[in-house]
């Protein structure tokens, strides 16, 4: 497999052209203030619409490379970065004929090319942005660790377009490897293929569907029997936000209480989308479904969601904590502590999966909405342990307002102004909330492992 | 000898063409032939191997590493002599034979010399290949007075490095200016004077009438009847494409071998890329563009056609392209200098040059010195056709700011 690189990302929307970017690079790479030395240029769009970017890309099929004599420049196998070598340099410029975006250019003042080195890994220009419109995206390495893991569903899984748990349960899979067993109660995991069809199995490991009502407690029964039997496996329940909150939940609660050691993963796509996009306990307020219509008595869901993954916490069970596949590093840390908790506790995970179908809207914006329900406080990303208490894995600060996520969506397109401050409010308090169990987890006597 | 894809050549073509190969087609059986002995390296820096600016062995573009870690056989002092089309064989100097499922030619050009009275009598000197560069380096070491001839990148390179060596050089130039092919004559005059400025005796509008033996150098009798005298004669009067090997192929050339827009040439798997090859011009008709960028964009597509890439893109047409650096300035030229119903723009100071050329508000040409822009985004700009009309002021007054500000929206 190939290999997959970090790389600096620009959101041409955040910014509002105030060239901080260029003073640090400047700064970085010429100890001076002047804005002509940077290697980033932050440049008025010829229709006045905005900034675009200057940047050198680190292509993958780099020309500058290509065209270089001397070799000069390599494409670095660890970094992605292009390296340039000045003692190998000979100024032909040939470079900067190969390269469209000005990455590579000529400085008259030092007497070389210069070009973007991604300051190490470290870059001055990110942290100089005041209004993270530039980004270091590291999830390179997620690529890179975990690609050649062997996949364990077989391919075409029938998921909707633009569903997300697929992907979730892909990447969860590889990692989670074949010493495992899953359960999956009825819901979009399962309608899927995951458990197979016509006699065809979906996953390469054992799978069992289970009911709605029992799954936390057969597949507690099911590592216990292997067990028995001398075999470690990684008993992993693939459920629904139905099969966990509502009809699901008390044997979901015993489990927990029990501290059994399963790793539970409810992927919720708040509501029963499967079979016709009803209401469940954790579908939020406002919401349209077909059990909270829109019309002349109600306007979406009456009620709130209840919190789930606090609940969860409320158990005192190995490992609780909140996820998004748009933040997929975050996942896959709590993925590794989850599994490995799940030798002898229970771990709880709860993704977030947002439903185009459902939900209504554009299949290629899941990505984004999984994003801006983060970006917004919509959902917190935390993790919780009894030792250690409850804290944020993602900053909470300076979030959007919510309806820049509810706009992006067609269950919440009725909303009055009023609802929308009222989720606002919602939001806010939640927020508060679970500031005040970091809190509670910073200020308490560290209590011994269970 | 087999091998599935067979590459003759081992510079900026055929190793770009080896690259395109082993994206799509990881195992698939490669061989790189090349008459030089030596690991691949680029005619282009071979000025600067004159100059001690780079070592031989420090300017190589592909190790052994490389062609181990990437399944591709290199083979050194292969001197491919015949194609014979209908066995799909080549033959080497050596009698050996090598058969192929796909060939890519790619063995660039040689340098051209000039009907001369007197010529292969006398000792000189020519610049294409590392040996001529370590030979050249050697002579310059030696030597107190040198002629030039030919005032082209190559020759213009070399009486730069000569200058710098403390040498008494004049350069002869049968064209009225130095650089004459990629610069026009205003252009031309600044990088003369610059010359001139230095210590070069610039003779252009001259040209060797006849040569003769002199002690160890030779004798130079001018066209106008004045005669040079000079320890070491470099001779760069243009190149040409090296297909003699190919005569009685059946493969078609003009001035280089005809290859369509995906590098294909007349006969069933035989391509050609680079100096070598001559495939359409961006303004039509069908050109040798002998420049670097063009060998790899060239090699590029070649390789692909030869792996069955579906991604291959067509040739957008041949662009003439030179970056050159002289006494510590540069000139850039891309694109023409001129042309049917175009107009110009010109700007500059003392010491530096701006020539732009426009035609229904798109980009023709831009040629700077001491004045840079980004030959690359100019070149998108050619290409692309490029509506500036709504930047045009702008584009006049500053084309390295608003071409990076077109780039910098345009690449989506
Ligand atoms: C001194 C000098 C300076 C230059 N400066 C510039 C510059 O500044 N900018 C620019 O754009 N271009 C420049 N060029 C031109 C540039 O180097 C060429 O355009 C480019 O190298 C073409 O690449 P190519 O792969 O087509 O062929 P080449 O580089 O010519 O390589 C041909 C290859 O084929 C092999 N070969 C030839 N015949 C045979 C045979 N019969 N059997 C086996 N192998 C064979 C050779 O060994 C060689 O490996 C310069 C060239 C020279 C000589
Ligand atoms: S300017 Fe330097 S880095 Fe760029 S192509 Fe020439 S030798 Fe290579």
């Amino acid at each position: 497999m190939g290999k997959c690189f970090n790389t600096l990302q620009f959101h041409a929307s955040r910014c509002d052209g105030c060239g901080d970017c260029m003073t640090a690079c400047a700064q970085a790479k010429a100890q001076t203030d002047d804005r002509r030395y940077s290697r980033i240029q932050i440049l008025p769009r010829t229709d006045g619409e905005g900034v675009e970017l200057a940047l050198c890309r680190q292509c993958a099929d780099p020309i500058c490379v290509m065209n270089c004599p001397s070799g000069a420049l390599t494409k670095n196998a660890d970094s992605g970065v292009i390296d340039w070598a000045g003692g190998k340099c000979v100024n032909c410029l040939l470079c900067t004929a190969g390269c469209s975006y000005a990455g590579i250019v000529y400085d008259a003042e030092v007497g070389h090319v210069t070009k973007c080195d991604q300051c190490d890994g470290d870059p001055a220009c990110v942290k100089a942005c005041p209004n993270e419109a530039l980004e270091y995206r590291t999830a390179a390495r997620i690529f890179n660790e975990y690609a050649d893991m062997e996949d364990m569903f077989c391919r075409g899984l029938s998921a909707c377009h633009g569903c997300n748990s697929e992907l979730l349960i892909r990447h969860t899979m590889r990692m989670v490897g074949p010493d495992s067993v899953v359960a999956c109660p009825p819901g979009c995991i399962p309608g899927m293929g995951t458990v197979g069809y016509n006699g065809q199995t979906g996953a390469k490991v054992p799978t069992f569907h289970s009911l709605l009502t029992n799954t936390a407690t057969m597949l507690a029964g099911v590592k216990l029997q292997f067990k028995r039997k001398g075999r470690e496996v990684t008993a992993l329940a693939l459920s629904g936000d139905g099969g966990t909150s509502d009809a699901g939940f008390q044997s979901v609660s015993g489990a927990a209480e029990r501290n059994d050691p399963i790793l539970f993963i409810c992927v919720d796509n708040e509501g029963y989308m499967n079979t016709g996009m009803q209401s469940s306990g954790v579908t939020p307020y406002g919401s349209w479904t077909s059990t909270t219509p829109v019309g002349g008595e109600m306007q979406g869901k009456r009620t709130e969601s209840k919190n789930l993954p606090i609940i969860m916490t409320m158990h005192n069970c190995s490992y609780v904590a909140t996820a998004s596949t748009a933040f997929l590093e975050d996942y896959y840390e709590k993925l590794k502590k989850a599994i490995e908790v799940a030798k002898t506790g229970m771990a709880y995970l709860h993704v977030h999966a947002p439903c185009p179908t459902g939900w209504r809207f554009p299949s290629g914006m899941t990505t984004e909405v999984c994003r801006m329900q983060v970006r917004t406080n919509f959902i917190a990303l935390w993790e919780y342990d009894p030792a250690n208490g409850l804290r944020f894995t993602h900053s909470v600060d300076k979030p959007q307002p919510v309806v820049d996520y509810l706009k992006m969506i067609g269950k919440y397109r009725h909303l009055s102004e009023k609802q929308v401050s009222h989720i606002q409010h919602t939001v806010d308090d939640k927020i508060a909330y679970l500031r005040q169990l970091t809190q509670v987890a910073a200020e308490r006597r560290p209590v011994a492992a269970r | 000898m087999q091998s599935k894809y067979l590459i003759v050549g081992s510079s900026h073509a055929a190793l770009e063409a080896a690259t395109a190969i082993r994206l799509i087609d990881a195992d698939g059986a490669l061989t790189l032939l090349t008459r030089d002995a030596r690991l691949p390296y680029s005619p282009t820096i071979l000025p600067y191997v004159v100059s001690g600016r780079s070592q031989p062995d420090n300017v190589v573009l592909r190790d052994e590493a490389y062609f181990k870690d990437n399944k591709i056989a290199f083979v050194p002092g292969a001197d491919v002599v015949a194609l014979d089309p209908a066995q799909s064989r080549l033959r080497l100097a050596s009698g050996e034979t090598w058969q192929y499922e796909r060939l890519l030619i790619a063995t660039g050009a040689a340098p051209m010399l000039p009907k001369v009275a007197g010529l292969k009598d006398v000792p000189f000197h020519v610049l294409r290949s590392m040996d001529d560069a370590i030979n050249l380096r050697q002579a310059i070491g030696q030597a107190r007075s040198a002629i030039v001839l030919g005032a082209g990148l190559i020759g213009m390179h070399a009486a730069e490095n000569m200058a710098k060596a403390k040498i008494a050089v004049t350069v002869v130039e049968l064209q009225p200016h130095a650089l004459a092919g990629y610069f026009e004559p205003k252009a031309s005059a600044i990088i003369e004077r610059t010359f001139a400025r230095n210590g070069v005796t610039m003779l252009m509008g001259q040209t060797f009438q006849s040569v003769q033996r002199q002690g160890a150098g030779c004798l130079a009798t001018l066209a106008d009847g004045t005669t040079v005298a000079a320890d070491l004669l470099l001779v760069c009067t243009g190149v040409k494409p090296n297909t003699g090997f190919l005569d009685a192929s059946g493969i078609e050339t003009d001035a280089g071998i005809l290859v369509d827009d995906l590098m294909r040439t007349n006969l069933p798997n035989v391509w050609a890329a680079g100096d070598v090859a001559q495939a359409r011009g961006f303004w039509g008709g069908k050109v040798v563009n002998g420049i670097l960028p063009n060998a790899v964009e060239q090699g590029r597509i070649a390789g692909a056609g030869m792996a069955d890439d579906a991604g291959v893109q067509p040739f957008p047409g041949a662009v003439p392209l030179n970056t050159y650096s002289f006494f510590g300035q540069q000139a850039i030229s891309v694109g023409r200098s001129g042309g049917p119903g175009s107009e110009v723009a010109e700007g500059g100071s003392e010491d530096s040059y701006r020539h732009i050329v426009l035609k229904d508000g798109h980009l023709v040409g831009i040629a700077t010195i001491n004045d840079f822009v980004d030959a690359g985004i100019m070149w998108q700009l050619i290409l692309r056709g490029t509506d500036l009309s709504p930047v045009k002021a702008e584009f006049i007054a500053n084309p390295q700011l608003t071409g990076r500000r077109l780039m910098s929206q345009l690449w989506r």
